[in-house]
């Protein structure tokens, strides 16, 4: 953004002289209530988010016996993370991501085409800010009545509207952070056991911390999450360019500016009428027709307030509307004015997406449910037996991630005449070992592998290990190394 | 050097009446808060002086109105951690090493306890994984001396070996050098061993009537094909792997001038719970019986 708007303490006038405060005062928005399509759409988003937030934890999702019944559940505790159909291990993490990059892209795909719409609709933020706000209408009144009544002195009426606006924003914050909560733990279970103080500790702790945050952010600090904490509006610029749509105030069409009724012969007069609806309506409290500004979140409030004034003085609306620089300049110009939808960055970010979107599919759908890995014994790092041959102790991990129990075979390879065997069990060694490992589990098993190789390399030979599955015939591998002492010669080559 | 005591024009605060060159120095008062945390911390030490110990007078110290001490409340924590691990540790105490084995949860708890008995009292000696050196035997190798069954190496570690315990396992090869065989006979008999049973056949060497002397000798503890003799503590002779080291010179030594370690016995240090749990650990190593 080339020309970010006046901030606000450079407005503030003549105290801002020489030696100044070093912050800006928080000048407290009072903002209009609105009628309108953007508004309408706003409350789609809102409710539709809203309720997927709420209601998610609460959905069910068979597993089989003794599995978590939650459709979605993140159970940090199991290291299990449960969405719907799949069971991702902290192994699979890579997924995370994933799906981190999918939405990164996504998000900046659409500031190419549609500037900020993540920031005025779907934020959290911008959705619980919105959500506090008509509480706050509800209660308090509309913008006029709340200016009005903020500045006169207390009273019984002031008192009890502040009350119950409070009390509501705690109890909606309350359900937020709990409703958080649930998304780690059994909802019902979680539920219940808070309420008759069962819970764990951590679970009042973050329910209260989300809590607060969710009063404080919503209720308090709201557009100056947007303006001073969000590193969002910092460099979204750089995903956007002249071709991206933004809510714009079509200056060419709206100025010169002119307020009153009577205006002088042969003056030139904008379609903008200066009543400062959209000023009144903006919850971040700018004034669009500055032009593109860092505070504003591209909500349209101002769409909707504006073209409620032109449509009053049967003007022709959309002054504030969806636009592009770039359009703007050529309606200014009476030039024609091409949507380009499709610029290099635009198919930059879809060709980003294709493959991110594609990868992480690949990846879900040839996901191994079957994993090993393989710690070599370091001390000792092998052990010369009487018989002469040489032994290496390794520490296998054996994850079985299907939902029931396993029958493993284990093989070494690349090591001749090598024999294998399970510390501490029955099994003699022999060529292979079977294992079993319950479902959903991790096992680890201490495998003793002895052979007299016929030449080490530098005291070590590389070794692989296969593991098969007996049930399903899934296999996988892993590479290690056979060590033994420098110049070993085998007993018998003597 | 003058002292003048003034107000600054600039910071409306005073100086010290100190001058350097023009320079004057300002007594900027200590920040309100610096000067309340001061105090706030004094007042804070004074009651932790009355609260805790930490005034000593003649033979003893003021306890401190709390009566805390940090090794009555060690004390406290180690007996509070017996005494969870008591339930699992009689258990193990009582059971059969079967009936350890067939308790999933008893032998994780046994393993555990073993290893972190064998870190910090066997490890010092016998390497981290019972690696061994020369010396002391490498119990991951299974060239046991004494036995490598779970209960032989329970007697072993309770008495240990030459510990003066009353049950220690105890030997003592006899030093042949002593007048029972002349130094051509000791050469003799210890190129045998060197060739026949390290398998270092080296026709330089002189073996003599080693065979015979072997014979009469020493197959009474290792055996006629060196194999060894627990009964005794005698080293298997026909292996890879020997306690004193693999060289010419080392079997030379010990048909010279025998050597025998000792071990301690863990029965006056470790609970006999603690001790199957360390038997069960070395078992596992890898050498076990």
């Amino acid at each position: 953004m080339s020309h970010i708007g006046k901030s606000r303490e450079q407005d503030q006038g003549p105290e801002n002289s020489g030696h100044g405060p070093l912050y800006a005062d928080r000048v407290r928005i009072y903002p209009m209530a609105v009628h309108g399509r953007m508004r309408q759409i706003k409350w789609a988003v809102l409710i539709f988010c809203l309720v997927v937030y709420y209601a998610l934890p609460w959905l069910r999702w068979d597993r089989g016996l003794g599995e978590p019944t939650q459709a979605v559940l993140l159970d940090l505790g199991h290291r299990r993370f449960y969405l719907f159909g799949l069971e991702l291990w902290p192994q699979d993490a890579i997924f995370l991501a994933g799906l981190l990059i999918i939405a990164a892209v996504t998000l900046f795909f659409v500031t190419s085409l549609v500037g900020r719409v993540w920031c005025g609709y779907s934020c959290p933020q911008t959705v619980w800010t919105d959500l506090f706000m008509w509480v706050e209408r509800t209660i308090e009144g509309d913008r006029n009545t709340r200016i009005k009544r903020d500045s006169q002195p207390i009273s019984f009426d002031k008192v009890w509207r502040k009350a119950a606006k409070h009390a509501i924003w705690l109890g909606i914050a309350f359900w937020t952070g709990g409703a958080w909560i649930m998304y780690y733990v059994d909802a019902p279970t979680v539920t219940r056991d808070f309420w008759i103080g069962q819970a764990d500790g951590p679970v009042y702790v973050f329910t209260l911390l989300f809590t607060a945050t969710t009063y404080v952010l919503a209720g308090w600090a709201r557009e100056q999450v947007c303006t001073y904490m969000c590193p969002w509006p910092r460099f979204q610029s750089a995903m956007m360019d002249e071709h991206s749509y933004t809510v714009t105030y079509q200056a060419w069409r709206g100025e010169p500016r002119t307020r009153g009724k009577h205006i002088p012969d042969g003056k030139v007069v904008g379609d903008c009428v200066d009543c400062s609806a959209c000023v009144a309506a903006c919850p971040t409290g700018i004034d669009i027709r500055d032009g593109i500004q860092l505070e504003c979140i591209d909500c349209g409030l101002c769409m909707d307030a504006c073209d409620h004034v032109m449509s009053k003085l049967g003007r022709k609306t959309a002054l504030i509307t969806w636009d592009t620089l770039s359009r703007q300049a050529n309606k200014l110009a009476g030039k024609k004015a091409p949507v380009k939808l499709l610029r290099s960055r635009s198919i930059i970010y879809i060709v980003a997406l294709i493959v991110a979107v594609s990868g992480m599919g690949i990846g879900l759908a040839t996901r191994s449910t079957l994993s090993i890995s393989i710690q070599r014994d370091r001390a000792p790092l092998f052990v010369t037996l009487p018989s002469g041959e040489i032994r290496n102790g390794y520490l296998l991990h054996v994850l079985n991630k299907t939902p029931k129990p396993s029958g493993f075979t284990l093989e070494v390879e690349h090591l001749d005449g090598a024999r294998i065997a399970v510390a501490e069990t029955a099994t003699k060694p022999g060529e292979s070992v079977t294992i079993q490992v319950k479902a959903d589990e991790v096992a680890t098993f201490r495998i003793l592998v002895t052979a007299t190789p016929l030449e080490l390399n530098n005291g070590s030979q590389p070794v692989n290990f296969v593991l098969r599955s007996t049930s399903d015939g899934a296999q996988t591998h892993y590479s290690s190394v056979f060590m033994g002492p420098a110049g070993f010669r085998p007993p018998s080559a003597e | 050097m003058p002292t003048k005591i003034e107000k600054d024009s600039v910071t409306g605060t005073q100086t010290t009446g100190h001058e350097w060159d023009g320079i004057k120095e300002l007594d900027t008062p200590m920040p309100k808060w610096w000067v309340y945390t001061f105090m706030a911390c004094i007042g804070v030490a004074v009651v932790m002086f009355v609260l805790y110990p930490g005034i000593p007078y003649g033979p003893g110290y003021f306890h401190g109105l709390l009566g805390y001490s940090g090794r009555v409340t060690v004390d406290k924590e180690v007996a509070a951690v017996t005494a969870i691990r008591a339930t699992s540790m009689n258990k193990i105490a009582a059971a059969s090493f079967d009936q350890i084995k067939a308790d999933p949860q008893l032998l994780t708890v046994a393993e555990t306890a073993g290893k972190a008995t064998f870190a910090n009292n066997c490890q010092p000696c016998h390497g981290a994984g019972g690696a061994g050196r020369v010396g002391f035997p490498a119990l991951a190798a299974g060239a046991w001396i004494w036995g490598g069954k779970l209960d032989d190496i329970v007697t072993t570690v309770t008495h240990g070996i030459r510990s003066g315990d009353a049950d220690a396992r105890a030997s003592q090869m006899p030093r042949f050098a002593d007048g029972i065989l002349d130094p051509a006979q000791l050469e003799q008999v210890g190129n045998y061993v060197w060739t026949n049973f390290y398998g270092h056949a080296d026709p330089k060497l002189n073996v003599g009537k080693g065979a015979a002397i072997f014979a009469d000798n020493c197959v009474v503890c290792h055996g006629d094909k060196g194999q060894g003799g627990r009964e005794f503590g005698a080293p298997r002779l026909a292996s890879h792997v020997h306690l004193y080291g693999d060289s010419y010179e080392a079997v030379m030594s010990q048909v010279h001038n025998p050597k025998g370690g000792v071990m301690p016995n863990w029965n006056t240090r470790l609970d006999k719970a603690t001790i199957k749990s360390v038997a069960l650990y070395v078992h596992s190593l890898g050498g076990g019986e």
